[in-house]
């Protein structure tokens, strides 16, 4: 039952990546990427991690997917329709595909990144939000506070770019 | 497969009276209205007018579902469905009563918030999928002002569950046995309510679709039953709003002598007069003013809200 339902989310996860490069309307485009991003939710609940799954439609598909859109739309890139597929970045980017594939077929194949999971039950399920709490704010506190900092250079580095257009604007 | 038909009546059920009540909304709301304008209101067809919804429900359905030419036409059919999914499986995670709930999940309220972020789309693709200006400008509106709120509604109701200390809204009601939330929380029901508002996109904050500057707004286009989907989706949205409130801060099905499923309804209906009575009483703000007092008014304050509750928890327990 659960095999069968990994098969669904994954086949479809993986046909609507692929459209998400291979469609040329930028906002179909990011349309499949919504259907793909909501597709590794389920299947992260697939793998008892339902906060993951929840964290994973809010973050991704309520908020990064709404500012591509409003980018893409804004940009209006929809019209002009992409010409180049590939542009130069063919090269580099098979090398990086072969790279990682090999990396995790030699992770899969020593058995060193499969976890036994438990039985589907309703405790597994419901422990699963402490756990994560619990881990991120003691093992692994040191990245986390990593990747804010990470963010908030992000942050701090859009509004500085703003605010320089608007001064070129003024003078 | 155990029991498998008392969840399946129990979403029938739910799934019905839902899209049912928020169809008489549409009623409520034009009587209500003309009550507060001095105004007499749909009171024609039937007692008090009560079938007029019957009526409009009649003319959106058999009505020529069209698709403009110059419109994406997948995108196009695909938006207006967008928001009533969205709403009703955000209803999924509700009590309505100790007996009547679709699913008990454990991060019910994280599961809504997901869920009511989907709703976005709806007007960002209409918008889009239109290909008309008004639209897209109301679309654009739209996806901003969701997007704003959706992030203060988030860090609003992150106070209640840390009083509560869980995700899941059976729990949150249980714990609101000796005080109801709104006391411990007004910031945060006060801030959940403005959202609500905006998250909704009903006056004072129904700038996508501002009709004396955009038109119809991102549903300019629309007719017929797509037309209908936006409309009872906005109802739906109301109630679901309503329902959460009552919920989150007013102790949900709890209430003395009635019985729960009465008191859950009486305390959303109250709530759903509030939102109509706003619609009759405020004038429309402006879309920068709108931007501005979210992030610089309500951020502040629901940041505040959440890391005075997170101390006060912390120094007695």
């Amino acid at each position: 039952m659960e095999q069968i339902f990994f098969y669904i989310f994954s086949i479809l996860a993986i046909i609507s990546a692929v459209m998400v490069v291979s469609v040329r309307n930028a906002v179909h485009s990011a349309f499949y990427l919504i259907v793909c991003f909501l597709q590794v939710a389920a299947i992260f609940i697939l793998l008892r991690a339902p906060f993951l799954a929840a964290v994973q439609v809010f973050v991704y598909v309520g908020a990064v997917m709404v500012l591509f859109l409003f980018a893409v739309m804004v940009l209006d890139i929809g019209k002009e329709q992409f010409k180049e597929h590939l542009h130069t970045q063919a090269i580099p980017a098979i090398v990086t595909v072969i790279a990682l594939f090999a990396t995790m077929g030699y992770l899969v194949s020593q058995g060193r990144i499969t976890v036994p999971l438990g039985k589907f039950t309703e405790e597994a399920l419901s422990k699963n939000t402490e756990v994560i709490g619990k881990s991120l704010f003691t093992q692994y506190i040191f990245p986390f506070e990593v990747v804010s900092l990470l963010l908030l250079i992000a942050l701090v580095g859009a509004i500085v770019l703003v605010l320089k257009e608007k001064k070129g604007k003024q003078a | 497969m155990k029991n498998i038909f008392i969840p399946l009546i129990t979403i029938i059920g739910i799934l019905l009276s839902l899209t049912t009540v928020s169809a008489g909304l549409i009623w409520l709301e034009r009587r209500l209205l003309a009550l507060w304008q001095d105004r007499y209101g749909p009171n024609r067809v039937g007692p008090f007018g009560l079938f007029q919804v019957i009526a409009d429900m009649i003319k959106i359905f058999a009505k020529e579902d069209w698709v403009p030419p110059f419109a994406d036409r997948a995108v196009f059919i695909l938006a207006p469905a967008i928001i009533m999914i969205a709403v009703l499986m955000s209803f999924a995670v509700i009590p309505f009563a100790p007996a009547i709930e679709v699913v008990n999940l454990d991060i019910g309220l994280l599961f809504f918030l997901a869920m009511s972020s989907l709703s976005i789309y709806s007007l960002a693709l209409s918008g889009w999928a239109s290909n008309s200006k008004y639209s897209l400008l109301g679309a654009l509106r739209g996806a901003a002002q969701m997007l704003s709120y959706e992030v203060f509604m988030g860090l609003s109701l992150m106070g209640v569950v840390i009083v509560s200390g869980s995700f899941n809204m059976r729990a949150i009601v249980e714990a609101q046995r000796d005080t109801w939330f709104f006391i411990p929380q007004f910031p945060g029901f006060i801030i959940f309510f403005i959202s609500g508002l905006a998250e909704t996109h009903r006056l004072p904050f129904d700038l996508p679709e501002a009709e004396n500057e955009l038109v119809a707004g991102y549903h300019t286009e629309y007719s017929g039953i797509k037309f209908g989907m936006f409309f009872v989706g906005e109802y739906l949205g109301i109630t679901l709003i309503s329902a959460l409130i009552t919920t989150l801060f007013f102790g949900g099905w709890l209430g003395p002598v009635l019985p729960p499923v009465v008191w859950f309804l009486l305390k959303t209906l109250l709530f759903i007069c509030v939102f109509i009575l706003l619609r009759a009483s405020l004038p429309r703000i402006r879309f920068d003013r709108l931007m501005s007092f979210g992030w610089k008014v309500i951020l502040p304050l629901s940041l505040l809200n959440v890391a005075i509750t997170g101390a006060i928890v912390l120094l007695w327990s």
